[in-house]
């Protein structure tokens, strides 16, 4: 099995999420990762769906959620061509003594210190899943407090818009 | 081969290039009404003759102007009976068939036609009361989130949400029902949206961006297409429901006489090929004929239109035509591919295939296929459907059945159950026409027959309409008899009263030892409940045949009654059991041809 991102442009309406996500789970497979927002059209929302299947079965889910009404269109980002993005907030143990070791981690990741406690400093990360996993393992030895991590998002790299398709039927 | 020509490519261009859709009907300027008066003139508009019901506190802002409506109301006993209904209407019609139920209980009630008919590509709307739009969420007396319990077993569901939104949700509903691949919609609407002041005009314009079934297979996958099958040595017109759907049964009958190819008709496709034409071979699957079966093993090109590849069809699937290339062509992409490759997959509605493949075939011919014929006829011979008479001098239930097709004859509709009642039904009477063979097939919903044998006797009033029971279906919805015979629809119901859950007591017979758990439902051992006076209470004529000699008496004492529905116990032996059969799966190879017989096929002949 291997990792797949799929962009699904969607009606923005109620309930649509829970049909893409239900059809998921009704069908066996499992979300690794899930992220819903507006596009610049209002009318459209884009989920970002990331699901481990091979070729095969990741082929029927897709043509059952194109039949989904208020399925628009459907398209897999890939890695090489697709640039990928995750958000990460993380408070750390950062006393006194190990504050500036913390700091410099958060240097070399080109993350930043969003919110300061004597003891603690919460630091925001984005990157791919690579980049945010070695962030972790980099300041586990300092103590995690609390983490929380958005889903991946994903746009195809070049100036080619999936949402320019007039099959779409946008903003009239 | 042939091309497209110039016109036909731009009908196409055309016909893609469409606006946005309008619903169909006369356009009617907007007038204030309430929400409950713009459903029922949406359903007027709509073209709606019929729906099956039953009012309560939600809907009721609904039923006041139905009251004065042209469309007719059947109040039904049980909600699953109006939504059977529904079906039965639709399959016998092909129109969308309405069923309507309250908040809570009664769209839950719905849940296994709407499931049935989802299973079967039916096109059904179902619509529901809902609590006021304050009260959802609030577990308001008879409140259930129906469009989230039928998110899985309907094409589409709405909660409407404003009285404005009324007429254009109810046409998109009808329009997604209708088109591409039928199905069931559920709209559910608030009791405050019903209650409210609105405005009604028509037609409203369909907002649906994501909706676009492909219907014209492309070029080059039939020029393919064509090519195999002029190139097979073997092949077989694997025909499913679909056809029946699409209203494809002439031009299928045109294509198969045009190639000489065999065809086999699934469950679902009885009658979209007739029965009596000799290159008919029967149905496939766990109870198909010997030569059906034979044909989809031994084939080297499936031509499968409209079919699905159900596991009661292919049986243990890695073992299922092995040899066989496969063309799928289903208007459902999502089905092509779904259990078995395609080689050459073809989406589009299986009409214009056929069209098409019959103008790319003409005038092509193909390899000599004087053997496979030989060894198919050869088949059909040695092992035709049939049955042994009841050791113990019982009535056979085949030859009950066998007798009533015969005698109600090809214009007669026949809605079965589900069981060895139903095998039968599809064995032992000769479909010759579409949208005569009703069935629950994908779900398998005991209960079906009587209530589906209701809505398709109200399409079709001037059709004579069996519905083929077995005593464990009837007692489920059986109420229903009461909805015809106050509402003037006289059907037929041979109840095959074999005093068991027969198909699951075949079972027991053959796979656990012959202990029978849970199967004898006491109608032969204590008569209860006796048909025949369930069927005068319930207000039919209520008759009972117990014998060979007395049965074709009763069904021709039953034939000649019109103005009430008659109910006839046909009581018949225990033992008899549903052959030939692949047992659950097992490789079609596998097949029986009764206990203890497996059909020899001449493999030297291959």
């Amino acid at each position: 099995m291997s990792k797949h991102t799929l962009s699904v442009l969607v009606e923005n309406k109620p309930g649509v999420l829970a049909r893409v996500a239900g059809l998921f789970s009704r069908r066996g497979f499992n979300i690794d990762s899930l992220a819903v927002g507006e596009t610049e059209h209002p009318e459209v929302s884009r989920i970002t769906v990331v699901v481990n299947a091979d070729e095969q079965p990741l082929e029927q889910v897709t043509k059952q959620l194109n039949k989904l009404v208020n399925v628009l269109k459907i398209v897999e980002l890939e890695p090489s061509t697709a640039v990928q993005r995750e958000l990460l907030l993380v408070k750390v143990r950062a006393d006194r003594p190990v504050r500036s070791q913390v700091l410099e981690t958060v240097e070399l990741f080109r993350a930043k210190v969003v919110d300061v406690a004597p003891d603690a400093l919460t630091i925001e990360a984005t990157g791919t899943a690579e980049k945010l996993d070695a962030l972790l393992r980099d300041l586990e030895p300092y103590g995690i407090k609390e983490m929380v991590q958005s889903g991946l998002v994903a746009i195809g790299r070049g100036s080619r818009s999936i949402t320019a398709n007039p099959s779409l039927r946008l903003a009239a | 081969m042939t091309r497209p020509s110039p016109e036909s490519l731009a009908q196409r261009a055309a016909a893609q290039r469409s606006a946005p859709p309008a619903a169909p009907g006369a356009q009617i300027a907007p007038v204030p009404c309430t929400g409950a008066q713009s459903l029922v003139k949406s359903l007027e508009a709509l073209g709606v003759e019929v729906v099956f019901g039953i009012p309560g506190g939600a809907i009721l802002p609904a039923y006041d102007p139905l009251f004065d409506s042209k469309v007719r109301h059947i109040l039904v006993r049980h909600e699953q009976g109006g939504g059977h209904a529904a079906t039965g209407y639709a399959q016998a019609t092909g129109k969308v068939g309405v069923c309507m139920a309250t908040s809570g209980p009664g769209a839950t009630n719905l849940v296994t036609p709407i499931a049935d008919a989802y299973m079967d590509s039916v096109p059904l709307v179902a619509i529901t009361g809902q609590v006021a739009r304050p009260a959802i969420g609030t577990d308001a007396f008879q409140e259930a989130d129906i469009q989230g319990i039928t998110l899985p077993i309907t094409k589409h569901n709405f909660l409407v949400q404003s009285g404005e939104d009324l007429p254009r949700v109810l046409a998109e509903a009808f329009h997604l029902a209708a088109t591409g691949r039928p199905g069931p919609v559920l709209v559910d609407i608030p009791k405050d949206v019903l209650q409210a002041a609105t405005t009604f005009s028509w037609p409203p314009t369909l907002d649906l961006p994501g909706y676009r079934p492909t219907l014209h297979p492309h070029g080059k996958q039939i020029r393919e297409a064509a090519r195999l099958i002029t190139a097979a040595k073997r092949p077989v017109l694997y025909v499913g429901g679909g056809v029946l759907k699409a209203h494809a049964t002439e031009v299928l009958k045109e294509l198969a006489e045009l190639t000489g190819i065999p065809v086999i008709t699934t469950l679902m496709a009885r009658g979209a090929f007739p029965d009596s034409h000799p290159q008919h071979m029967g149905m496939p699957g766990m109870h198909g004929t010997v030569s059906a079966v034979y044909a989809l093993q031994r084939s080297d090109l499936l031509i499968t239109l409209g079919a699905r590849f159900d596991d009661r069809v292919t049986g243990k699937l890695d073992s299922f035509a092995p040899d066989a290339q496969v063309i799928h062509a289903d208007i459902d992409p999502a089905e092509i591919g779904k259990n078995r490759h395609a080689d050459v997959p073809i989406v589009g509605d299986v009409k214009h295939v056929i069209e098409e493949l019959i103008t790319a075939l003409k005038g092509e011919t193909h390899p000599p296929r004087a053997d496979w014929w030989k060894q198919l006829n050869d088949l059909r011979t040695r092992y035709p459907l049939g049955w042994e008479e009841p050791e113990d001098g019982t009535l056979a239930p085949q030859y009950v059945i066998k007798r009533l097709g015969e005698i109600a004859g090809p214009d007669a509709i026949y809605c079965a159950g589900v069981g060895q009642h139903q095998m039968w039904a599809s064995q032992f009477i000769s479909y010759e026409k579409p949208a005569t063979w009703l069935n629950s097939g994908g779900l398998g919903t005991m209960g079906y027959a009587v209530p589906a044998a209701m809505g398709a006797k109200t399409g079709k009033p001037d059709a004579v309409v069996w519905a083929i029971d077995g005593d464990g279906c009837f007692q489920m919805t059986n109420q229903e008899l009461a909805t015809c015979a106050l509402e003037g629809i006289p059907i037929k119901v041979a109840v095959i009263n074999n005093g068991n859950l027969g198909m699951v007591r075949q079972w027991q017979t053959l796979f656990y030892n012959e202990r029978y758990s849970n199967t004898d439902l006491g109608t032969h051992k204590h008569r209860i409940p006796d048909f025949v006076k369930l069927a005068e209470a319930l207000g039919c004529i209520g008759m009972r045949c117990e014998s060979a000699e007395d049965v074709d008496k009763t069904i021709e004492a039953a034939m000649a009654i019109n103005d009430a529905p008659v109910v006839i116990d046909f009581v018949v032996g225990k033992d008899a059991m549903v052959w030939p059969m692949v047992a659950a799966g097992t490789s079609n190879d596998e097949i029986m041809f009764a206990r203890g017989v497996r059909p020899t096929f001449d493999e030297d002949d291959i």
